[in-house]
């Protein structure tokens, strides 16, 4: 039913690509976790990535930061190869995700000034500072890091993806349990760094709201696969769906 | 080359980690003094009962238990240093930073050094004033023990992560077991000859048994045993290379597997 849908207009066909993936396939012991996928996402874009769980969203953020090596395929970001440039690219990349979390222990202005430092930020304590301004959680600077509530953790693990202001962003389902306030203010700060700063965004999330206000382009993984990709306005005007919730259901179910 | 901005900001992590969390600092002092209370005063105890035949008996126990905690550390810099990222699923955040691996391995280094120094400083206080042992009595050959032993204990970490980042949670264990594995056949109580043959042979390839088989000649004889030392420094350059080369392979297995997020955030 979904044949052909995966071949809608896209974007930016001529500027050169910040990340690019060609074919990429992942196979763990006879499960194919994505097969044979192919991106693109250009500087000031954000595309999001779309489906149930299993899909391979998580597994093609986790190739594309080098945790996973493809098993066939080709990544590259900013020109160079993810397998012989890796460090390269990561200096330039930083993500947010719900897999990983700072040391509870240490203070949130610790962890985050370690981490500029890993990632050689200029005047890593002013940068910290201006960071937790931005997200306006600048009276969480002494606090442990595991006291925090799980919107304030996210926040938290947001300046550190934003530290050395990346030009290649991976954002791994970044308002999953936060309430309606935090998520609201997290698409927001998407939006300001779409306007002020122009990164390349790949975005997951279970939350069609986050994906039609914060992505240019859409794409629908089912089973390591991508069955479709548009605008939120395309997709939803192709399946003939009021909303990109619907969208997804249409697509799960279909599968 | 290691790079040293990125090896001290892991080190000030691990410092702030256990600077912030007493219970981690109070491991650090409390096995290594509880082992040289009970074993020298239970020394001290069947010398007495057995006369002043063999006066060097209380020495050696000490040296080698001053000794062996410098290996012990080591390798407990480098595995529970790794152990605290994996706890705090932190370590996807350090994997997908640019962190070169031979920063991180040299970080975890960095705290045995700091670990070593910490207990070894308090042992030889301890040992100086119950026991009336002087550490310093070895001179420069002292230094040539904590390398060799320090070296060995850097390639049973990076072993002991390597089996971690390979069987996952279930072999965390190993943080700890690992340097007991080695120890009966490491000589650090008794001398080489009293082991059996097929035990002996296998002692002889392990680093630490020439190492204390110095110190007690060192302490029998004085001066310093050069061709002990040279053999264990060159037995260590090996065990090095064979871990890193170990730590390499499981390391580029485990991304191809999925085992190192896998790992990293359950």
């Amino acid at each position: 039913m979904l044949d052909g849908l995966r071949f809608l207009p896209m974007l930016h066909a001529v500027a050169e690509p910040i990340l690019e993936i060609q074919k990429v396939v992942k196979r763990f012991d006879g499960f194919t976790a994505v097969d044979g996928v192919s991106l693109q996402v250009h500087a000031g874009e954000t595309v999001g990535l779309l489906g149930v769980n299993g899909a391979g969203k998580t597994t093609l953020m986790n190739m594309i930061l080098g945790l996973t090596t493809p098993s066939s395929g080709s990544i590259h970001a900013f020109g160079m190869d993810l397998r012989t440039q890796r460090l390269e690219i990561l200096r330039r990349a930083n993500f947010c995700t719900t897999y990983a979390t700072l040391p509870g222990n240490l203070k949130v202005r610790h962890n985050l000034e370690i981490f500029a430092r890993l990632y050689a930020v200029p005047r890593p304590k002013a940068k910290v500072a201006e960071l937790l301004a931005l997200l306006e959680i600048s009276h969480l600077a002494e606090k442990s890091t595991g006291q925090l509530s799980a919107g304030e953790s996210t926040r938290v693990n947001l300046a550190k993806a934003l530290l050395n202001d990346p030009e290649l962003l991976l954002l791994d389902e970044p308002t999953a349990s936060l309430d309606p306030d935090i998520a609201d203010k997290v698409r927001k700060l998407v939006r300001h760094l779409q306007r002020e700063r122009h990164p390349a965004i790949l975005y997951t999330s279970h939350n069609m709201r986050d994906i039609e206000e914060v992505c240019d382009r859409v794409l629908f993984l089912h089973a390591g696969k991508i069955l479709a990709a548009g605008t939120p306005a395309e997709l939803t005007h192709h399946f003939q769906e009021d909303d990109l919730e619907n969208v997804f259901i249409k697509i799960a179910r279909a599968q | 080359m290691p790079s040293p901005t990125v090896i001290a900001a892991l080190l000030t992590r691990y410092i702030l980690l256990y600077a912030r969390n007493p219970m981690r600092a109070f491991e650090l002092f409390f096995w290594p003094l509880v082992q040289l209370l009970v074993w020298g005063f239970l020394t001290m105890f069947l010398q007495k009962q057995g006369g002043d035949g063999f006066p060097e008996y209380i020495t050696f126990l000490i040296g080698g238990i001053i000794l062996w905690d410098a290996l012990f550390r080591a390798q407990q810099g480098v595995s529970i240093s790794f152990l605290e990222d994996v706890w705090t699923r932190n370590l996807l955040n350090i994997f997908a930073a640019p962190v070169r691996m031979i920063d991180y391995i040299g970080a975890t280094f960095a705290v045995g050094i700091l670990r070593v120094a910490i207990t070894a400083g308090m042992l030889a206080l301890v040992a100086s004033l119950a026991y009336s042992f002087d550490l310093f009595r070895f001179e420069w050959g002292l230094l040539a023990y904590y390398t060799n032993l320090m070296l060995f204990g850097w390639a049973l970490g990076i072993v002991s992560i390597s089996l971690i980042l390979r069987w996952g949670h279930a072999a965390e264990s190993l943080a700890w077991a690992i340097p007991f594995m080695v120890q009966p056949f490491a000589c650090v109580f008794y001398p080489l000859e009293t082991l059996p043959p097929w035990m002996r042979a296998i002692s002889t390839a392990f680093p630490p048994a020439h190492v204390f088989e110095g110190m007690r000649a060192s302490i029998l004889h004085g001066g310093f045993g050069l061709r002990e030392f040279t053999i264990a420094l060159g037995l260590n350059a090996l065990y090095l290379a064979l871990s890193g080369w170990l730590f390499a392979s499981v390391l580029r297995s485990a991304r191809e597997k999925g085992l190192l997020v896998k790992t990293s955030s359950t």
